[in-house]
């Protein structure tokens, strides 16, 4: 990866054909992203939720494994304290984004900040990893970034309607292994992230403390004491 | 069961979505400002699988045997052939399986 010198780069322009190559970029990734919104859909429509408020969720929070995590402890009435407990997990699942966002900077600075903040409205590690990649090989068309944006919120949003009508014609979910859906996703992410069993004792951490803390407590917080006593393990591992 | 007050079910999906674009934005926005050490990078980068990890141990724990079987199927598909469909049919199919066993 190649930060462009402040002094000799010039501002990039976005351009349609930039836009095009990153919805085309995109294309291999749609089928797995299609088959995650689905899963959400089946979660929403499984955990009572209204189409409406599927799709409402899946367009502004646009955050599959927030929404995921949040909707499959979703609690039988808002109350405020489970109203802090979703922010807190939804601010704790995203923290990533802040690291990504912090790494596209140099990429981008030279963009005008009203093209910049509405695209990071739909920024994920997908559009980023393929936008650092089309970035190493020289392009600097920020509209590519776009694209590739662009394309992931449409399939994101109206897969979410297949996976609804799933969800909500099976019946029993169990006997179709339905309410597996997104432990079964979840495993195949942590098994994509292996990094070696020294990275991973802060999961092993997170996941007990969760089991402690719900065993103990029920409830929503859970999530939140398993990430954070897992993250703290993260921070003082070495590498 | 979210029917029954639209207004806070609006009301916390609106509070999300801030912070979600927080997230979003607010690295891009901070770079410059603030500078990330190598504790804080490591904490961020445990930060995804410990959240994982933390919703789906009380699943493992509380589904018993079909849970366990769903997981490993899909962790196993997912170690071999590196395709995050093929692990959730899996992890499903295992699941059915299961419960057609009585498990």
């Amino acid at each position: 990866m190649t930060i462009p010198d402040p002094q000799t780069s010039t501002p990039p322009r976005w351009t349609l054909e930039g836009f095009r190559l990153g919805a085309l970029a995109s294309l291999p990734v749609l089928p797995g992203l299609a088959a995650f919104s689905m899963a959400f859909g089946i979660l929403a429509a499984r955990k009572g939720f209204t189409l409406g408020e599927a799709l409402l969720m899946t367009g502004t929070v646009y955050a599959g494994l927030t929404q995921m995590v949040v909707v499959e402890s979703w609690p039988a009435q808002i109350t405020v304290s489970a109203g802090i407990g979703i922010v807190a997990v939804t601010l704790l699942v995203n923290l990533r984004y802040a690291l990504i966002g912090t790494t596209l900077r140099p990429l981008l600075y030279t963009s005008p900040s009203y093209k910049i903040y509405p695209t990071l409205f739909m920024l994920g590690e997908p559009n980023w990893l393929l936008y650092l990649r089309y970035h190493a090989n020289g392009g600097r068309d920020p509209g590519y970034l776009l694209g590739t944006c662009v394309t992931f919120y449409v399939v994101w949003v109206l897969a979410t309607i297949p996976g609804y009508l799933m969800g909500a014609l099976a019946g029993d979910p169990n006997r179709f292994g339905l309410d597996m859906v997104m432990p079964a996703f979840f495993v195949a992410m942590l098994v994509s992230m292996w990094k070696g069993p020294r990275k991973s004792l802060s999961w092993v951490v997170g996941g007990v403390a969760s089991v402690v803390a719900y065993l103990l407590f029920g409830g929503y917080w859970y999530v939140i004491v398993g990430s954070v006593a897992g993250c703290l393990v993260g921070a003082f591992s070495d590498d | 069961m979210i029917e029954s007050n639209p207004k806070s079910f609006l009301l916390l999906l609106a509070a999300m979505t801030c912070a979600v674009y927080l997230t979003r934005a607010g690295g891009y926005w901070l770079m410059g400002r603030v500078t990330i050490g190598p504790r804080i990078r490591r904490m961020l980068d445990a930060l995804p699988g410990a959240v994982i990890a933390a919703t789906i141990a009380p699943i493992l724990v509380q589904g018993g045997l079909r849970a366990a079987a769903a997981m490993l199927a899909a962790g196993a598909v997912m170690y071999i052939w590196r395709k995050d469909f093929a692990a959730v049919a899996a992890g499903v199919a295992a699941a059915a399986a299961a419960f057609a066993l009585g498990l």
